[in-house]
């Protein structure tokens, strides 16, 4: 099984594909904040401040997206032995701690005029606070585990035990009476939110995925040649 | 005009720290990570290039090596 994920092959589509993703990115990036600082309406109640939902409220949907494939495939790793999964897992996770940590710095700005406080100890702040520690155990695990395998199985714990904050984080505010305002966007029922802002929303919330997949690939290429050193040693 | 866009109804500062804390973290893991990248490179050229003849064969054989090498400086020279 799994016998179509030819490491040579990934490596030839990862290494050449990184510059497109670049440009994409920059080019969707800038689009994005031409919107989201300049183009799209100030709210009505909220006034100028809303504008840093556009970095918030993306920074936490890859976070926990993020973390969830993590998980998934940490699960992967236990279940099918396959090394290639920890790979993915591995270099997926330092941009989605970098979300995690974007996520509660812009949401701390973002309280000070809302809420009159940088932080609140309410059930959505806490559980990112959470998810950031389970990123940062999780890639700490990487770093001072030097038996490869011993990391592999450790950090895929860390993972799957992380797993259980997911949910919480997401319906923390529907199960909690929070400071954090509930769910604006709505898979099943309809949003809340105009389109004159959900278009922005959704233009950076591609950057910040494209940017994702971009530290991935050369994360990805770098896991792939350390191993291929590993394998010169050997010779 | 500019004034207006930099002051933001007095919410500025907390727009712009927002947003500049956020590309500055962009920008630094894309540096971290692409340093990363580099140092393995160069660290795979060092070793390839200590390798006996004997050894390139067999190194070259595997694709991955052949990709390697062509994204690092060694196929420049």
């Amino acid at each position: 099984m799994f016998n179509f994920f030819n490491l040579g092959k990934i490596f030839e589509i990862s290494s050449k594909s990184t510059k497109y993703v670049f440009v994409v990115f920059i080019i969707v990036l800038t689009i994005g904040l031409t919107e989201a600082l300049f183009l799209s309406p100030e709210d009505y109640k909220q006034s100028h401040s809303v504008r840093i939902m556009y970095v918030h409220v993306p920074a936490a949907w890859m976070a926990l997206g993020i973390f969830s494939i993590i998980a998934f495939l940490s699960v992967g790793t236990f279940i099918f032995k396959n090394k290639k999964f920890f790979l993915i897992s591995k270099s997926l996770a330092p941009s989605g701690f970098i979300f995690n940590i974007i996520a509660l710095i812009t949401g701390s700005i973002w309280g000070k005029p809302t809420w009159g406080t940088w932080w609140a100890w309410d059930a959505r702040i806490t559980s990112m606070l959470i998810l950031a520690l389970f990123y940062f155990m999780y890639l700490l695990s990487w770093r001072i585990i030097n038996n490869k395998n011993n990391a592999i199985k450790i950090s895929s714990l860390i993972a799957i035990v992380g797993a259980i904050n997911v949910p919480i984080v997401k319906f923390s505010v529907n199960w909690w009476n929070t400071l954090h305002q509930g769910p604006s966007l709505k898979i099943m029922n309809d949003t809340t939110i105009h389109s004159s802002m959900l278009i922005p929303l959704g233009i950076m919330t591609a950057a910040f995925a494209l940017f994702s997949l971009l530290i991935f690939l050369m994360k990805f290429n770098t896991e792939m040649i350390r191993i291929k050193n590993k394998g010169l040693d050997r010779l | 005009m500019i004034n207006e866009i930099i002051s933001m109804n007095g919410y500025g500062p907390y727009v712009w720290s927002a947003f500049i804390f956020t590309l500055v973290s962009f920008a630094s893991l894309y540096l971290v990570t692409k340093l990363q990248l580099l140092k393995e490179q160069k660290k795979y050229i060092v070793k390839f290039g200590s390798l006996s003849e004997a050894k390139i064969a067999v190194v070259r054989e595997q694709k991955i090596n052949k990709e390697i090498l062509l994204n690092t400086v060694i196929t420049k020279i």
